[in-house]
This record gives C-alpha cells, sequence and structure tokens, in this order.
C-alpha cells in the first residue's frame, strides 16, 4: 500500500473542509448602466461600489459574513433591467439590490423589488420611484421635485417670468418634465415652450432655434446624455444670451469639459460633493465627502461625480440597516425606515414610513461653472 | 417666422444633413463593389472619432486625422481578410450577417480600449461658443468643415469611380461578381480595397463630426442609423445622392420641428423614408438596374 500518498489524502481533506470553515459571503447585486447612453451615471457608480465593498470586506463585512458583489450592466435599457432583477432576484437570491441607475429602469424593476420582498435601493433621481411608497423600494439622491422648486426660486429672484424647457425623452427627462411644468405656475412662472428630443440626439441647434423663436427669458434642460453638453454649445453658438440652468445630472466634470467655454455660467443644483472643498469645516458632510473623494480619485484617477456618491450612500443606508437589525430582510427594512441623521454624500438622510427618499431641499446646493470648474453660486 | 429665424432653422438642417450625409457616403463604396450594406460602417465612424481623439494627445490635429484615417483604413481592410475572404459562397445574406457581428465586436473593442466616457476632438477652428454670422442666422465653423469635407469626399468618389481602372474595376464587380471575376478581375483584393476605402471615409466623416455630436464606444449605431437611411434614400451606391437625401432629411427634420413638437422629429423623417421607398424602391437618385442587380 505504498503507492497511497499522504498528498491526495490532504487534499480531499482540505476541499472538505475548506467550505464548511469559510463563512457564506452575503451576496449584494447591483444593476447599473455601466455602458450606453446613460454610461455616465452607471460607470461611476460600478466603481464606486468596488471601492466602498473592498473597504467594507477589509472591515469585516456585514454581520460578520464578507460581501460578494454582483454587478449586472442594463445599458440602460429598462427592459435588460427587468431580466437582469430577476436574475438576481431568482437565481442568484441576493439580499438587496443596490440602483437601477436610471429612472426609467428603476420604475421597471420596483415591481419585481415588491413582489419578491427585495430590498431596492434606487440610485435613481426621479420622485415617482418612491411616491407612492413602496415598501421595499427606497432611493438614494436628492428629489427632482425639489431641484426643479430651487431652480424656479432663483429665476424669481432675477426677475424672470418666461421659462423654456428642454428634456430628453427617458424616464429622468419626463419625470422631471413633469415636476417643472407642475411647478411653474407656482412660481409665477410661464412655460413658453416645452420640448423633448431623443437621448442619442447629436445636435440641437433647431430645438434651440425654437427656443429662441419663444421669446423665453431663461433655458431650463433635463437630461443626463452628453444632450447636456450639446444643448448648452448650442445655446451659445445661436448667440442666444439667456441663462441655462441644468438638472442635478449636469454633475459630471466630464460634461463640463466637453462643452469647453460653452459650459460657463450654467446654473445647476447639485449635492455637496462637487465643492467639498470649499465647505466650512463645521458642515456635518464635509468629513464623509472628502473621504470618499479622495479614496474615488487615488484609485481610479478621474473626478469623483455625484452619481458614484449615490452607489456609496445606498450601500451606507444598508450598512445602517444591517447594523440594527441583522441579516433578516424584514429587519432591515424596518431599520432602514427608522433611519434618521445618516449623513451621506447626497446630503443628510431622514427616512420614515412615508417618505423612502429621505433628503429634503436642503441637500441641494445651486452650483454654476466658473473657469471650467464647479463653484457654489454667489448669492 | 422671420427670415432670420428661418435661416436659421435651414442652418440646423444643415447641420444635421452634414452629419448624416458624411456617414451615409461611406456606405456606398462597399455597396459598389459587393452590394452589400456594410452594418459596421458606424463603427468605422467612432474609431475614427476615438482613434483621432487619442493621437491628438500627442500629435497636432491634421496629424492626429491622418492617421486616424490611416488606421481605420488598416481595420477595414483587416475585418474583410480576416472575416469575409474566407466565406466559401460569399452570398449578401452572409457577408451582411458578418458585419453585424463585426459592428458588436468593434463596439466590445472600444468599449474595452476607451472606456464609456465621451470624447472629442477640439473644433478645427475656433471652439464651442464660436459661430459665423450668415443673413441674421448663425453657423458653428465645423460645420462648414462638414460641408467641405463632404463635398471633396464625393468629388474624389466620383472620379475615383468613374475615370480610374480600379474604380471601374470595383463597379464592375459589384454588377456581377462572377462576370468580373471571369474578365480576369482579382475581385477578392477589389473588395478589401473597398473594405479598406470605406473604413478610411468613415473615419474621416468620424473625425469632422466629433466637434460636434462627440464620439463614444456606441455612438456608431445611432449615427449610422441616419447614414444608412439616407444612403438608401439617395440611391445606395450613389454618394451625390446620400449627400443630398441629407441635406433633404436634416433640413425636413429641422422644419418639423419649427411647427411639431420635435418628439416628433423621427416619425416624419421615417415616415417620408417610406414613402419614398415605396413610390421609388431604388431611391431618390438611384439606378434601378443597379439596385435590382445589388438585390439578387
Amino acid at each position: 500500500m505504498r503507492s497511497l500518498s499522504p498528498l491526495p489524502l490532504l487534499l480531499a481533506l482540505l476541499a472538505g473542509a475548506a467550505p464548511a470553515r469559510a463563512v457564506e459571503p452575503v451576496k449584494l447585486g447591483a444593476l447599473l448602466s455601466v455602458t450606453g447612453p446613460a454610461a455616465f451615471l452607471g460607470g461611476p457608480e460600478q466603481k464606486t461600489l468596488e471601492l466602498a465593498v473592498d473597504d467594507l470586506n477589509a472591515r469585516g463585512g456585514l454581520a460578520g459574513r464578507p460581501v460578494q458583489l454582483l454587478v449586472k450592466d442594463t445599458g440602460g435599457s429598462p427592459e435588460k433591467a427587468v431580466s437582469l432583477a430577476k436574475q438576481l432576484i431568482e437565481e442568484d437570491q441576493v439580499f438587496a439590490i443596490i440602483g437601477p441607475s436610471t429612472s426609467g429602469e428603476a420604475m421597471a424593476v420596483k415591481a419585481l423589488a415588491e413582489r419578491s420582498g427585495t430590498l431596492l435601493l434606487s440610485c435613481a433621481a426621479a420622485e415617482v420611484i418612491v411616491k407612492p411608497v413602496a415598501r421595499w423600494v427606497f432611493k438614494t439622491p436628492q428629489n427632482d421635485g425639489d431641484a426643479a422648486a430651487m431652480i424656479f426660486e432663483h429665476l424669481k429672484g432675477q426677475g424672470i417670468t418666461r421659462v423654456a424647457l428642454l428634456s430628453s425623452n427617458t424616464g429622468f427627462g419626463k419625470a422631471g418634465k413633469d415636476q417643472l411644468e407642475k411647478a411653474a405656475p407656482a412660481h409665477g412662472l410661464q412655460v413658453v415652450l416645452s420640448e423633448t428630443y431623443d437621448k442619442a440626439a447629436t445636435d440641437l441647434t433647431a430645438e434651440v432655434t425654437k427656443v429662441k423663436a419663444s421669446g423665453a427669458q431663461a433655458l431650463v434642460n433635463w437630461s443626463i446624455e452628453p444632450a447636456q453638453a450639446i444643448v448648452v454649445k448650442n445655446v451659445r453658438q445661436l448667440g442666444l444670451g439667456i441663462p441655462v440652468y441644468q438638472s442635478h445630472g449636469f454633475g459630471n466634470i466630464q460634461y463640463v469639459k466637453a462643452a469647453g467655454p460653452a459650459a460657463e455660467g450654467v446654473i445647476f443644483p447639485a449635492g455637496r460633493l462637487l465643492v467639498a472643498e470649499s465647505l466650512p469645516a463645521a458642515n456635518p458632510q464635509r468629513a464623509l465627502l472628502l473621504a470618499y473623494k479622495h479614496a474615488y480619485e487615488a484609485r481610479y484617477h478621474e473626478e469623483a461625480s455625484t452619481f458614484g456618491g449615490h452607489a456609496y450612500d445606498a450601500l451606507l443606508i444598508l450598512q445602517q440597516g444591517v447594523k440594527v437589525g441583522g441579516l433578516d430582510r424584514a429587519r432591515v427594512r424596518a431599520a432602514i425606515e427608522a433611519t434618521r441623521g445618516l449623513v451621506g454624500t447626497a446630503g443628510i438622510f431622514n427616512f420614515s414610513p412615508t417618505d423612502h427618499g429621505g433628503l429634503d431641499a436642503s441637500a441641494f446646493l445651486l452650483l454654476t461653472v466658473k473657469d471650467g470648474k464647479f463653484v457654489p453660486l454667489a448669492k | 417666422m422671420t427670415t432670420a429665424l428661418a435661416l436659421q432653422y435651414l442652418v440646423a438642417g444643415l447641420t444635421y444633413g452634414t452629419i448624416y450625409a458624411v456617414v451615409g457616403i461611406g456606405f456606398n463604396i462597399i455597396y459598389n463593389t459587393t452590394g452589400i450594406i456594410n452594418f459596421a460602417q458606424g463603427e468605422f465612424v467612432m474609431l475614427g472619432g476615438m482613434t483621432a481623439a487619442s493621437l491628438h494627445r500627442l500629435l497636432p490635429l491634421p496629424l492626429a486625422v491622418l492617421g486616424a484615417v490611416a488606421l481605420t483604413t488598416l481595420v477595414g481592410a483587416a475585418v474583410e481578410l480576416t472575416f469575409i475572404r474566407w466565406l466559401r459562397r460569399p452570398s449578401v445574406l452572409r457577408m451582411i450577417i458578418v458585419t453585424i457581428g463585426v459592428s458588436i465586436l468593434l463596439r466590445e473593442a472600444a468599449l474595452h480600449l476607451w472606456g464609456e466616457g465621451v470624447r472629442s476632438l477640439p473644433y478645427f477652428t475656433g471652439d464651442e461658443v464660436t459661430a459665423l454670422e450668415l443673413g441674421g442666422a448663425r453657423v458653428s465653423p465645423q460645420v462648414l468643415w462638414s460641408l467641405a469635407t463632404c463635398g471633396a469626399v464625393v468629388v474624389a468618389l466620383q472620379l475615383f469611380f468613374h475615370r480610374t481602372r480600379t474604380g471601374r474595376e470595383m463597379r464592375a464587380c459589384a454588377a456581377n461578381r462572377e462576370a468580373a471575376a471571369l474578365c480576369g478581375l482579382a475581385t477578392r483584393d477589389l473588395v478589401t480595397l473597398s473594405f479598406a476605402l470605406s473604413a478610411g471615409i468613415g473615419a474621416l466623416a468620424g473625425c469632422v463630426v466629433s466637434p460636434i455630436t462627440y464620439t463614444r464606444y456606441d455612438i456608431g449605431a445611432s449615427l449610422a442609423l441616419k447614414g444608412f437611411t439616407v444612403a438608401i434614400l439617395g440611391g445606395l451606391g450613389n454618394a451625390g445622392g446620400a449627400v443630398a437625401a441629407g441635406f433633404l432629411l436634416g433640413t425636413l427634420e429641422a422644419f418639423s420641428i419649427a411647427v411639431l413638437p420635435a418628439a416628433y422629429k423621427d416619425v416624419l423623417a421615417i415616415a417620408i423614408l417610406l414613402l419614398i421607398l415605396f413610390l421609388r424602391p431604388s431611391g431618390l437618385f438611384g439606378d434601378r438596374e443597379l439596385a435590382r442587380l445589388g438585390a439578387s
């Protein structure tokens, strides 16, 4: 029996023993539009989650178990998001899902999360995602209604009464358009033109000509695609001197770089991440914002954007929920609903059974572009 | 509508038209030799823009454009040599399916190489806010660059296909590949040449439109869709027809925005395309004989 070497035996023992000793990881799904027209959102979100999950695992994971991140690229398509969400819920049986990146996708997978009782922490902004409240669905970005109100308040302060709206044909654009049209009369504003363009638009000269013809005193554009940069170029090329406002979807410096000098003076509401360095030392978000920004920029050599921050906040909220409720879905859900005063990148979250967004208008700051950089708008 | 405003819509139409046309031209060359539509044409346009944007970090603009055109031309030739040449029976359907596969391959390769961000070349003249005043309307100089490129390419192709031996051989190859081969033409090499030429022209289009439209790994499909539309509308195989159809479609779209909600822009464009194809299956300026041959 000499041929029976101890090595295979040892290997067999090890192989059998290893799974028993290792702790089963907690599966965390991420539905992100890493590619496609909304890659500006999903790209930083994926990078942020990879960074944050590595960090979380180095600190012991969730409730003592390592986290396994499963990123699914939806390409920004609601249909694909639905089938990938099914895969995450039914096959991978994930504990929770972070994402989707865009509002259209979030609306499409909302019902699935509700039916299966899976926590969905949306990185998409439209208020309709959590209004009316869905039991299992939360969202981390600020409200588009608050963004619209903030822009309109500023317009009113400038003595402007006639405004033109442009929006892209996406869930985000549609939701913004509805909010803006609804909120305008309350602020004493008249919407003289409201046009929708294709999300893959390559030039918007004709749309901008129509804005010029409408006699609007200001333009508000609502989209998340590169069209945001195209529209400001076309406005300036046509010599249209009116102020241009963008949504909180403008919070990626790449759009400013793409639009060059045309981006100067664009006004938009955004979270404080983009101007973290210039915040007063007493600001409760400052330390967290700088820590996230520095970690992201050190690892990926590109500037952090508010979108990555939304994914960061989603993981933060989940951590908080697990800290209180353990690894039990129903208890985590209840714990998130009871979370108050949680400092995130987008603002300070105060959830309640009637508010699954957790942020109010104070999470926003009006920013503008000066010398190719985001700066707080001088009052 | 005031004249200045009408003129401004016309300029908008010209801008759309020149983007469609400069992309649409590329479809005609491969069609002229093989009778197929190259569904990877949009990816050649994307590759041109992306490569030039990368090269421009090291090289001055004209050299970056030249380099991008040269590299994409090589990619075009490589695509034919690798995927098309070895087809046992190169039927039209098979070649078209191969080009669809190639388009996916190039798009994914670009995603891995360049990531998901948008890039662009700087404006050839002036910058993002520069515009020339034309009778009350304003036009970006880059639109004029695209127009000039369109014109130059159309003239060059016209001369090439009708005045040079190689060009005539390529057309013979499209009309009847077997007969062309029987006459001693190296039909396979001509097909390779057509892919290389088509890729090069696509890349040039990608360079001149990139300051206007930006470029991204997946922009090929959306540019190619309208380019393909005007290539069909103008009559396949006819570069001048593609340009005329491009301006027609662009102007129609711009003026449709003036009177209808902008969201209906594409509905109108596609409705007109269908109507024209219904009445004239070979396109506005198409050669009925060539269209029949191409379809067979």
